[in-house]
């Protein structure tokens, strides 16, 4: 990364003066800080995360976050497998990533510690309740001896604080026992570095007063403990100075701090909404779609339904009725999912109903990791039914890209009457960042136009243009008509094996489908528009990583671009064109090279694929140590 | 309609393209004439179904259809009658499709209680895929899968539907067109998710499985057909019973050893211990028909619209531009 770590107590660009008034101590200007909060599954730490963030966007700060939690709800206290994970980046200038690695770490117990260490830089920052360091939970995490009483972390900067004795001297009298008292030892944490960052912090206030309205012993205890944490930074000698990271020249307008699965239930209900029909989720349980579930679920108001179906093939199939009856129909799941839903969504392809099926990837195959991002189901998507069946396929980059990638999902099965796959993955789902809340009025258009005329229906007419057949939904006199999976006849539907007529069919359907190349923008090169030495091509949650490293690069003068595609079936009809104007193409996915694959199979370009299938993100660094690599060939 | 519906209303243009001498033809033709009697015009009535004999059945209905995937009718009418609670909903299914493949979606779909109709046509083996046996097989069944005779104990329709306590419980035969068309009208009229299983005669691949009750020289012998509020009374000569021996069923000829009708259980559609057992009827036993269990319970479609009403009436309708405001925001100048 182009900016050095940062560190608490390193004051070689100190601008010296006090900062706010109350802060009597020196008050040093950073550009960006990378955050870790680490502990045990019940610590709290993604709320404290969360809310560490809401207070750097409201700071005005540009953010990107990436929770890293175990699918354990609950793994046994002081555990590796228990350690769950929340990094931030806030920063005073655009970025596009959590980061890399993080310049402070919060580490509540050995196992959090133990977990992460192997990521902070040396000289880094690691901020670790002392009193959690006890020989129980130090042998329990792995350790020989007390991490903190030998030299093993000698190269960073180790704060230790005890913070458990703190919480409980800050509660005292309030009568909470000692599970109640640990409890807050999050927002004590939380409110020491919201000094140490001079965060404002009204958002987090509000926050704890909404969600304790009907329990004022719990909303006073976490209160009180936030607010020692925070006089605590301010009057301890723990720290000499606090930082400040001032806001991001970032676009003017109205944000919210956005995940990827809230903007992916917005999207849809979005789309409802301007299409005037009620939305219908299909959907069984999995991580890590269950949010859209439980977001949808609170909507019933605009209408939306929400059915959590007996199985996943109960969800899509409850869908396709719901599509068939007039509803906006969406299901959502993750790989495993999609695989159950396969022969559903050949069926809704065959009776080319409107449908979305949103596979929010994970790591596979089979369980997997299913709290650990991939994006090893794009084949799938494309190829994974039996029988030629086309489906267009979109792809979300960012967290916030999740909004109008659902939104356009729901907009083109509706005008080309099929379904659409909705491609995301758990790093977009959980991820967040600040989202400039569109105009609601200018969304593009909707258009829900049933067949309601008699004359001359024919189910499997086409419209100019679209090759959409007509919607006439049951309920419309004169335009009974039956659906169904076994191969029909052109125009009627009428059961046939005539075998040129199974083939026109087939044909037809995939000239749909390639048709909405006509729907995709020309595509966009970040660098050199006229070509140049090499082309990072990626999709989906890559954008960001790209993007950062493709900038990096290009700031030290190397001629490299970046493409990042949302619409990969199909694929925009330039994009040949575009990718031919440079020396090298390189395909950077989380999967061992499927659109690289693709890239290669439709376009005889000699792409090459970088390839990361951890469970993780790329890193920036990684991205340009290859970048480097290809140009120095 | 200004005229009243007939028969034809319900006929499509498709040609039926069952095996010939198939019981389904005489489901199809009973269907078809009972429909018009609902007063429901063919638009607002859906048959949809699976795979596999039975479900062939939509194309031959003038009504909206569709012909699904293998056992997932079920789920695909949810959807659309959650959406669409003014529509006539049918499901059509067999013992493979709704039983097998499809089972775990018609046990849901009959605890949930749908608003649907669900007729499950029984044959008791595989008849699309050529001869296999049926999750309603007998035992030691020889079939082109089973050379040695099936291992499989079998699924009982009605005792399945019971034990997910579906709220309409029924069972007709093919060739029994009085009966059918009355249970039909029964499944139609009650409110919920009401199951009709209807013994189907396969005459390729399991002919006479139901000799017993669709024979005329023999069935009044082994029919016993239930009527609510009426003794269990059977036989030829209308002179057998069932009467309790403590708490096992027996039959008893009336008029032997002093047995009257006084003696004989009186059939209960609300009494589910009542169902089960009747439900568990099997040769000896005469085999009951006519509706099992028929109680009132909430629909799901009904219940999920009112959650949808009530909140439009506490929170007004949904609106977009505040929804998208939730939360923390702020500005950027």
């Amino acid at each position: 990364m182009a900016v050095p770590p940062e560190a608490a107590g390193q004051a070689a660009d100190s601008h010296g003066q006090a900062g706010s008034i109350r802060a009597q101590k020196p008050h040093l200007k950073r550009d960006r800080v990378v955050i870790r909060f680490a502990g045990d599954s019940g610590d709290g730490m993604q709320l404290t995360g969360m809310q560490f963030t809401a207070e750097s966007a409201l700071a005005g700060n540009d953010i990107a976050t990436l929770p890293d939690f175990p699918a354990e709800i609950r793994a046994p206290a002081g555990t590796l497998a228990g350690v769950s994970g929340f990094q931030l980046n806030f920063s005073s200038s655009e970025i596009f990533t959590a980061g890399d690695e993080p310049n402070v770490l919060v580490a509540m117990n050995p196992a959090a510690l133990q977990a992460n260490l192997e990521d902070v830089p040396p000289n880094g920052v690691i901020i670790v309740d002392r009193e959690a360091f006890t020989d129980a939970n130090v042998k329990r995490a792995g350790y020989a001896t007390n991490p903190l009483n030998d030299q093993s972390l000698d190269k960073f900067q180790v704060i230790q604080i005890d913070v458990t004795r703190l919480t409980t001297l800050a509660l005292h009298g309030l009568g909470l026992n000692n599970r109640g008292v640990f409890r807050c030892r999050n927002m004590f944490v939380l409110g020491m570095l919201s000094w140490l960052y001079q965060r404002p912090t009204q958002s987090t206030v509000q926050y704890l007063e909404g969600r304790f309205k009907k329990t004022p012993e719990v909303l006073e205890a976490n209160l009180k403990a936030f607010k020692a944490g925070y006089n605590y930074g301010e009057t301890t000698e723990m720290f000499a100075s606090s930082y400040e990271v001032p806001a991001a020249k970032i676009k003017p307008g109205l944000y919210r701090n956005i995940t990827g699965n809230i903007a992916t239930a917005l999207g849809f209900v979005a789309a409802a909404v301007k299409s005037g029909r009620p939305l219908f989720l299909g959907s069984y349980p999995i991580t890590p779609a269950s949010d859209v579930l439980h977001e949808l679920a609170v909507l019933k108001n605009f209408p939306v339904y929400t059915f959590q179906a007996e199985d996943e093939i109960a969800g899509v199939s409850s869908a396709i009725g719901a599509s068939f009856g007039g509803a906006i129909a969406i299901t959502t799941t993750s790989g495993p999912g999609m695989n159950l839903k396969a022969e559903a969504i050949g069926l809704a392809v065959k009776v080319e109903l409107p449908l979305v099926i949103t596979d929010i990837q994970r790591a596979g195959p089979s369980t997997g990791m299913p709290t650990k991002p991939e994006q090893a189901d794009l084949l799938m998507a494309m190829y994974g039914r039996h029988g030629e069946s086309p489906i267009p396929i979109i792809a979300a980059s960012t967290p916030a890209d999740c909004f109008e990638c659902a939104y356009e999902a729901v907009r083109l099965a509706i005008k080309y009457m099929t379904p659409v796959i909705l491609l995301t993955d758990g790093q977009l789902a959980t991820g967040a960042e600040p989202w400039l809340l569109p105009d609601v009025d200018k969304l593009p258009p909707i258009k829900v136009e049933f067949r309601t005329d008699p004359t001359n229906f024919l189910p499997y007419s086409r419209e100019e243009g679209t090759l959409a057949r007509p919607w006439a939904i049951p309920g419309t006199p004169g335009l009974e008509h039956r659906l169904g999976g076994i191969t029909g006849e052109n125009l009627t539907g009428n059961i046939s094996y005539s075998p040129a007529n199974h083939e026109l069919m087939i044909r037809i359907r995939a000239r749909k489908v390639a048709g909405i190349t006509q729907e995709i923008a020309p595509t966009e090169i970040f660098g050199d528009a006229d070509g140049g030495d090499l082309v990072v091509l990626g999709w989906g949650s890559t954008f960001g990583p790209i993007r950062e490293a493709v900038k990096q690069a290009r700031e030290k003068g190397r001629k490299v671009s970046h493409i990042h595609l949302r619409y990969l079936n199909p694929l925009p009809k330039d994009l040949a064109d575009q990718l031919r104007k440079f020396k090298q193409v390189m395909v950077a996915e989380m999967n061992m090279g499927q659109l690289v694959k693709i890239i290669r199979a439709d376009y005889l370009i000699n792409a090459f694929g970088f390839n990361k299938i951890q469970g993780r993100p790329f890193k920036v660094s990684e991205l340009v140590t290859r970048i480097n690599r290809a140009l120095e060939g | 309609m200004a005229t009243a519906l007939t028969r034809k209303d319900f006929i499509s243009d498709q040609e039926v393209r069952w095996c010939p001498g198939c019981g389904d033809y005489a489901i199809l033709a009973q269907v078809q004439k009972t429909m018009p009697e609902f007063g429901i015009e063919p638009h607002k009535v859906v048959f949809i179904s699976g795979i596999g004999c039975s479900s062939r059945f939509p194309y031959y209905m003038n009504t909206y259809g569709f012909h699904t995937i293998h056992g997932r009718a079920p789920a695909l009418a949810t959807g659309l009658k959650v959406t669409r609670p003014d529509l006539d909903v049918w499901v059509v299914t067999g013992d493979g499709d709704g039983l097998s493949i499809g089972g775990n979606h018609l046990i849901h779909v009959l605890r949930r209680n749908v608003d649907l109709k669900i007729l499950l046509f029984n044959n008791k083996i595989y008849g699309l895929t050529k001869g296999q046996y049926s999750p309603t097989s007998e035992v030691g069944k020889v079939t082109k899968s089973t050379p040695a005779g099936s291992v499989d104990f079998p699924f009982n329709p009605i005792t399945v539907a019971l034990g997910t306590h579906a709220s309409f419980v029924a069972r007709s035969i093919d060739v029994e067109q009085k009966h059918l068309g009355e249970t039909l009208k029964r499944a139609h009229d009650h409110r919920g998710a009401s199951f009709l299983e209807i013994l189907q005669n396969c005459n390729i691949f399991n002919d006479d499985a139901f000799k017993d009750v669709s024979d005329k020289a023999i069935k009044a012998d082994h029919q016993l057909i239930l009527e609510h509020g009426k003794p269990l009374i059977f036989g030829k000569n209308r002179d057998k019973g069932i009467k309790m021996n403590v708490m096992r069923p027996e039959v008893v000829t009336l008029g032997q050893n002093g047995v009257t009708e006084n003696d004989l259980v009186v059939h209960d559609e609300t009494n589910l211990s009542l169902a089960f057992m009747l439900g568990n009827f099997e040769p000896p036993m005469p085999t009951p028909i006519g509706v099992f269990y028929a109680v009132s319970r909430p629909t799901y479609d009904g219940a999920i619209n009112k959650q949808l009403d009530d909140a439009k009436t506490k929170q007004g309708e949904g609106d977009l531009k505040k929804l998208l405001l939730k939360g923390d925001t702020w500005s950027v100048n």
